[in-house]
């Protein structure tokens, strides 16, 4: 008797009690209602319905039009900043693909050609060889040969003008704010929470304003983009600065360095290493950025996989974003290099031969020139030698879907029964009081009262506005698909850290997943899986699934050796090694993993949106085809409350973790 | 530059034309559908020979009525009446974006069946034969009911209405994007497996795969506003949904500014017929828009050099 009981301590009744309730009142929350006669429990009432959507709307539609700050107004201040940006972005453009022109239509004269793309790929090889190796400069060079080869360049080269605009901006931008965070205390509390929210509002949201404000095209993307990939540069920024040796402060200070020498000659030089890992979150932040900014005039790939997919040429949309995928390897890889580059002996003799790259690509630059006023082939890429495999993927497609779909449809059904149809009962079924008290209570048992009170306001403004059922949907998308993720990621990192040579596979396959727009796997999932949740869901798991399996192997490779070494030591066989040691010290790490995983799964959702799921990403979309800037805010505010309190919930769990393994 | 320009619209379009267009170029609006993308071309094309500059601007097809109001963007060629009047209208309320009229092509929309479909359900396209036989429409998901595929959200369409009204045995389920729409199709076809779904024309899926649309009682307006209308005394929407024209929508500006431009855009018509095969080429027969659109304007000089009052 003595040993089933020792198990049932008072935290573990609490969980169960917990679990029980709800389950009992989403189960007859139904029955409840026609019992009491009382609607309201299944149903906010509408009478207390917040009109935030409205505010909102009317908010914008004021700034957008009426407000004025001195003699402009709010849209011509917007407007001059849209021309700023537009000036580099229309260089670029001519630059690298378009030419220089004079004039319009009938009448354009062509000034200068663009650069050829041999001058380009000679370019980021030089670029890259700079950075680091021979290595690297190959396999940048492949990248660009790709896209020249399958045909993407023209839209390759916009897209790489956006990347060239939008990074520096949102680089500078995040340095700037992450300075003055670090500066001033007050301004560090007023940023946290907004960056908080730029990150987890899905861009959907905030697509109209934007494109009212700066005006339709390019622009407008460009800044949707900075806004989405500047918070990671700002929190790096932050985390750099801080970690600045103080003996290295202190010597600037015995110096007696001014404040602004303190800064550019003493900080960010020392913090430069973890800057660039900022800048790298920038860059990769961008390319996933490229689909949805094509939707809104950016053009470039983005808009080829949208288009191709539209006719269903499956092939050219795996084309145009596989081409997205080499783009972000040429520049993560090349960024990554500069951020570990060590300052190299400065080169004598003449300047030529101190910069032998230098001239080198200004030969070819002007070679190329020349060469392309007679032969068109070294101009641009010649069409006879570009390949595409486009028939051979609907071919396989049409194969798998033909051959394979009942097999697949058993899977589906079976899945469907078990785990997905009754998980979404059960989280519909919550009335929504007890559904605002349960996260509280979850909320302030992990992570402290405080938090719980916050959280359960924080529902309590999701139903008070209308989108509880939506949010629940929500909830259990988000809740299977990250349960199925940790399932398949966990176990995949752990082979990944025990076998290195399967890991770089993995690991590799699981990055370009995640540089690969879902829109891509989008198509040929609701093919073979029809729309609906099913279909959803794998694409969600397949965008998730990368942090659950780089932080398992991160974590299980972290383990202390000395640890491992007393575990043999004591005779533990490599299973019990795993079960025993690496995995309960690696639960930090896990937990991180799962936070970022469901905050993949949440910012997946605005995507499944378009294949017709009806939880709050479909509404941050409806608001959008209906330009309803209101609606669209409140409802990304909603997924964001969702995304803040999963995270606080498992950076308290991870917390505990790591105090309770006194790590 | 200015004179230039117009000196040579006035010569290519050779009309007495006293108000003078702005050289400034038209920004014509571009989806991701490509018989949007043949109209636009084949608009943007007749207006470079009417002498006037334009430029390609790619943007939403709702989202873009924002830039229309503005006059960031300056002409939308196809405004579908199913599924963009609405946003037409309140655009139009507001004074700054102005009606166009119609492109000569008309919308249509309806539930749609694969022709293999015909063996395995005698009696259509008549849609009790459909209803008869609803179960062989049936999935996991919606078993005991038929499946009906039907539009994203936003496309409005009435289908649940529908379903009711009529006392169908199928239910609904909606398709987020256009793109998920036809893949499903695409496989259902390619598995020969059963399917009714929402198609629409002009589009390439009518051309790529041999079907028919299901008959409804015939649409009219009070079918629609008025209960006691129809087969069903207490419901509407008991019939089929209405066909409409597609138009054309411009920046309020651009008659003032362009108004040779304007002219032109008023006169622009193309018939179902040819817009078909056009997209067909593009979608089926993988030519480019460019190809296409030359193509046209070299078989239908008269036509379009009709619009430009040569």
């Amino acid at each position: 008797m003595q040993t089933p009981l020792r198990h049932i301590t008072r935290g573990r009744l609490f969980w169960l009690g917990l679990f029980a309730l709800t389950w009992l009142l989403s189960h007859y929350s139904f029955q409840l209602y026609k019992l009491l006669d009382a609607r309201w429990i299944i149903r906010f009432p509408k009478a207390l319905q917040l009109k935030l959507d409205t505010a909102i709307s009317d908010f914008l539609n004021w700034l957008v039009n009426d407000a004025h700050l001195g003699l402009l107004t709010f849209r011509d201040l917007t407007r001059s900043i849209a021309s700023l940006i537009e000036m580099p972005y229309q260089f670029l453009r001519n630059l690298l693909i378009e030419g220089f022109q004079s004039g319009l239509g009938d009448s354009a004269v062509q000034i200068a050609p663009s650069l050829s793309w041999i001058a380009v790929i000679a370019t980021v090889v030089a670029i890259a060889h700079y950075a680091r190796d021979l290595g690297l400069a190959l396999l940048v060079g492949g990248c660009f040969l790709y896209l020249a080869v399958f045909g993407q360049w023209d839209s390759a080269m916009i897209t790489l003008a956006s990347v060239l605009v939008a990074v520096p901006i949102g680089a500078a931008g995040g340095l700037g704010l992450g300075i003055i965070a670090y500066r001033h205390t007050w301004f560090d509390k007023l940023l946290r929470p907004i960056l908080d929210l730029m990150q987890t509002v899905p861009v959907f949201a905030y697509l109209v304003p934007i494109l009212i404000l700066f005006g339709f095209g390019p622009v407008a993307a460009l800044v949707a983009t900075v806004i989405y990939a500047m918070p990671p540069m700002i929190r790096v920024t932050i985390l750099a600065l801080k970690s600045v040796p103080e003996e290295l402060v202190e010597a600037g200070r015995m110096m007696g360095v001014t404040r602004r020498q303190m800064t550019w000659k003493v900080l960010v030089p020392t913090a430069i290493p973890t800057l660039m890992v900022g800048v790298n979150q920038v860059i990769m932040l961008t390319l996933n950025m490229v689909i949805i900014a094509s939707m809104i005039g950016a053009g470039g790939l983005g808009f080829d996989v949208l288009a191709s997919l539209r006719k269903l040429d499956i092939g050219g949309g795996i084309e145009a974003g596989l081409a997205i995928v080499v783009m972000a390897i040429a520049l993560d890889r090349s960024s990554q290099a500069f951020s570990e580059r060590r300052m190299p002996h400065p080169r004598t003799g003449s300047w030529l031969q101190r910069h032998p790259w230098t001239t080198t690509v200004a030969l070819i630059v002007l070679g190329t020139f020349l060469l392309g006023q007679v032969a068109p082939a070294v101009q641009s890429y010649p069409d006879v030698l570009k390949i595409s495999t486009g028939a051979v993927w609907s071919d396989a497609m049409e194969w798998i879907n033909v051959n394979f779909f009942d097999t697949l449809e058993t899977i589906k059904t079976a899945l469907l029964k078990a785990l997905l149809l009754p998980v979404k009962k059960f989280f519909t079924g919550i009335p929504w009081l007890w559904g605002i008290i349960a996260v509280g209570l979850i909320a302030g048992r992990v992570a402290g009262w405080k938090l719980g009170f916050m959280a359960a306001l924080m529902m309590l403004f999701i139903a008070a506005s209308g989108l509880w059922g939506e949010a629940m949907v929500t909830l259990y998308l988000c809740g299977v698909s990250v349960f199925v993720a940790i399932l398949i990621g966990t176990p995949l990192g752990i082979w990944a850290a025990q076998k290195p040579r399967a890991g770089r596979i993995i690991l590799g396959v699981m990055d370009t997943l995640q540089t690969l727009p879902s829109f891509v796997y989008l198509i040929p999932v609701v093919m073979l899986f029809r729309v609906g949740d099913f279909s959803a869901m794998i694409a969600v798991v397949l965008y998730a699934l990368a942090p659950a399996v780089r932080y398992a192997a991160h974590g299980i490779r972290e383990v202390p050796p000395q640890l491992l070494e007393a575990g043999r030591m004591a005779g533990c066989t490599p299973a019990q090694l795993l079960w025993r040691v690496k995995l309960p010290l690696a639960t930090p790490q896990l937990l991180l993993g799962l936070n970022q995983t469901i905050m993949l799964a949440l910012s997946m959702l605005v995507i499944t949106a378009l294949v017709g799921t009806r939880d709050l990403g479909q509404e941050v979309y409806i608001a959008l085809t209906k330009a309803n800037a209101g609606q669209g805010i409140v409802a990304g505010l909603s997924v964001a409350v969702i995304a803040i309190i999963a995270d606080r919930i498992v950076h308290a769990l991870s917390d505990n973790q790591k105090r309770r393994l006194g790590l | 530059m200015k004179p230039f320009s117009a000196l040579t619209a006035f010569c290519l379009a050779a009309t007495p034309a006293f108000a003078q267009d702005s050289s400034d170029p038209i920004k014509l609006t571009l989806h991701d559908w490509s018989g949007q993308l043949i109209t636009t071309t084949l608009m943007g094309e007749v207006l470079e020979e009417a002498g006037n500059n334009v430029e390609y601007v790619q943007a939403d097809y709702i989202a873009q009525f924002a830039g229309l109001k503005t006059g960031d963007l300056h002409l939308a060629m196809e405004i579908w009446e199913t599924t963009g009047r609405e946003a037409l209208d309140e655009a139009v309320g507001t004074g700054n974006v102005v009606n166009m009229g119609e492109t000569g092509m008309i919308a249509i929309e309806e539930w749609w069946y694969p022709a293999y479909m015909e063996a395995r359900c005698p009696g259509l396209p008549d849609w009790e034969a459909l209803n008869a036989c609803a179960s062989e429409f049936a999935t996991a998901e919606t078993a005991p009911f038929g499946r009906y595929l039907g539009g994203p959200v936003t496309w409005g369409g009435f289908d649940e209405e529908r379903v009711e009204a009529l006392g169908m045995d199928f239910e609904v389920v909606h398709a987020g994007t256009d793109a998920a729409l036809f893949a499903e199709l695409e496989a259902a076809y390619q598995r020969q497996d059963p399917i009714v779904l929402w198609v629409y024309a002009p589009h390439w899926a009518p051309a790529k795969y041999e079907g028919s649309f299901v008959e409804f009682p015939p649409f009219s307006a009070e079918c629609y506003n008025d209960p006691s209308v129809g087969m069903n005394p207490s419901a509407a929407y008991d019939c089929g949904k209405p066909t409409g024209p597609i138009w054309k929508a411009a920046w309020a500006g651009l008659p003032e500014q362009w108004p040779n431009a304007a002219t032109v855009i008023e006169n622009f018509k193309i018939s179902n017929e040819d817009m078909g095969a056009m997209v067909a080429d593009v979608d089926l027969n993988g030519k480019s828009v460019n190809e296409v659109v030359a193509s046209w304007m070299a078989n239908n000089e008269s036509t379009w050099k009709g619009w430009i009052g040569k």
